[in-house]
């Protein structure tokens, strides 16, 4: 025996048949002396097996058409389809050429929120700023020092601006960007031909390492991969063989900063 | 979103009946279930991973279930209980077994919102207390005494209809 005194938390949970064994026989031996008691706690378990059976019918009946989850999820996932379809179009007018798979896209099952989503959030901002000749990134590189700052602040960890002018590629600046997964931060650079580069960045929730993957749609590349719960994603009008070196250079920078 | 099918699916059932307990009216019942989903999907990622599934889609539930009988109150559109509970509750096998479930889901329907919810998610959908706490968003200790409070008003209304079978029917006074 306990010798805790009994209490009315106690009844109700007798009630509802989730005390441990011992204070379950405590509980059963109190209310063996305490007829009045007893009999509340009794009124309470036809209660609750009344109410159980008043509405089970409706737990049973056939779930109706309206409640079909599975076509509720293919439902939310079809603007996507067609808004990526609307994105592949928009490429093939800009004269770059073929639709290929969106390969990570096409994969098995994706973790929500991780390196394909990010991949493919990539992919969005590449097609929505790369190609705006008027004002393609918010905050210009001359003012780096107002864009890491905020964006380091947006994204709750320091961010820095990987310098690819080596390999032939000026940093145009960078803006904030909204992805289902919550902000991100893009950086845009191009070379002297006028191609432009997208770097997205964001925190991961899921998927916080994840080795670089690579991923096409239309004659966009992309390169994604995460290190300790960021996620990098570098897209691209160029081909693997010359964005690949390019996004092992970006890691590289990011690794040797952390 | 292969998971949340798997984790939400078996949930639908459960989620139908704590509306309709909460609603009465099946068809705004299933509507707000609708709504309920269709919010769960779009908000999937946003889902703490380590979070319940069950507790977090019935928060979802409660949450419109409150600010739709929040905004019926307010426009003041009384579903009258006697008519709603005919649909409300399926025919129970026996005449007495009808009755008395008639007279637990008015008995019910008469408890404060807030006792309501509870006493459904503990005793019909077998939430554990902590789970309550978590779907009303409220201490475990308010669940424990709220839920006290409601059993004893549901057990006093329906011993009250025991003491005086007259109570039971209109039709009995008609006789007269």
């Amino acid at each position: 025996m306990s010798g805790r005194p009994i209490s009315e938390d106690d009844l109700q949970a007798f009630v509802d048949r989730v005390l441990d064994a011992e204070r379950q026989a405590e509980v059963t031996d109190y209310l063996a002396s305490h007829p009045e008691v007893a009999r509340r706690v009794a009124g309470y378990r036809d209660q609750r097996a009344a109410l159980r059976a008043a509405f089970a019918p409706v737990a049973e009946a056939p779930v109706p058409p309206e409640l079909d989850l599975a076509r509720m999820i293919a439902r939310r996932r079809r603007p996507k389809a067609t808004s990526w379809r609307a994105a592949a179009a928009a490429v093939l007018l800009l004269g770059v050429g073929g639709v290929a798979g969106w390969s990570l896209h096409e994969a098995a099952k994706p973790a929500p929120g991780g390196v394909a989503a990010l991949a493919a959030e990539a992919a969005d901002s590449y097609l929505a700023y790369a190609p705006d000749r008027t004002r393609p990134v918010e905050i210009r590189a001359d003012d780096r020092a107002t864009l890491v700052a905020w964006a380091s602040q947006r994204l709750g960890r320091p961010v820095s601006v990987p310098d690819l002018a080596p390999s032939g590629y000026r940093f145009m600046g960078g803006r904030l960007v909204a992805t289902p997964h919550g902000p991100a931060v893009l950086l845009m650079y191009d070379d002297d031909r006028g191609t432009r580069l997208v770097l997205l960045t964001r925190p991961m929730a899921t998927e916080r390492d994840a080795p670089m993957a690579q991923n096409a749609r239309g004659a966009v590349t992309g390169f994604s991969w995460a290190d300790d719960g960021v996620g990098y994603s570098l897209v691209g009008p160029a081909s693997p063989e010359i964005l690949h070196p390019l996004a092992d250079e970006v890691r590289r920078q990011v690794d040797r900063r952390a | 979103m292969s998971d949340m099918l798997q984790l939400v699916e078996p949930l639908i059932p459960a989620l139908r009946r704590y509306a309709r307990s909460l609603m009465r009216d099946p068809s705004a019942a299933d509507d707000l279930v609708q709504d309920c989903l269709e919010r769960a999907v779009g908000r999937w990622h946003q889902r703490r991973a380590d979070g319940d599934a069950k507790t977090w889609v019935f928060a979802i539930l409660h949450n419109l279930a409150i600010n739709r009988l929040r905004q019926t109150q307010r426009r003041g559109r009384h579903i009258a209980i006697e008519d709603a509970d005919e649909g409300a509750v399926a025919r129970p096998p026996t005449q007495e077994d009808a009755l008395r479930h008639r007279d637990l889901v008015r008995a019910l329907g008469d408890l404060p919102e807030e006792q309501r919810s509870v006493v459904l998610l503990v005793s019909v959908e077998d939430l554990s207390y902590g789970e309550a706490a978590k779907v009303l968003d409220i201490p475990i200790g308010t669940v424990m005494s709220r839920l006290a409070r409601a059993r004893e008003k549901l057990r006093r209304a329906m011993e009250g209809g025991e003491e005086q079978p007259a109570r039971h029917g209109a039709h009995l006074r008609r006789v007269k």
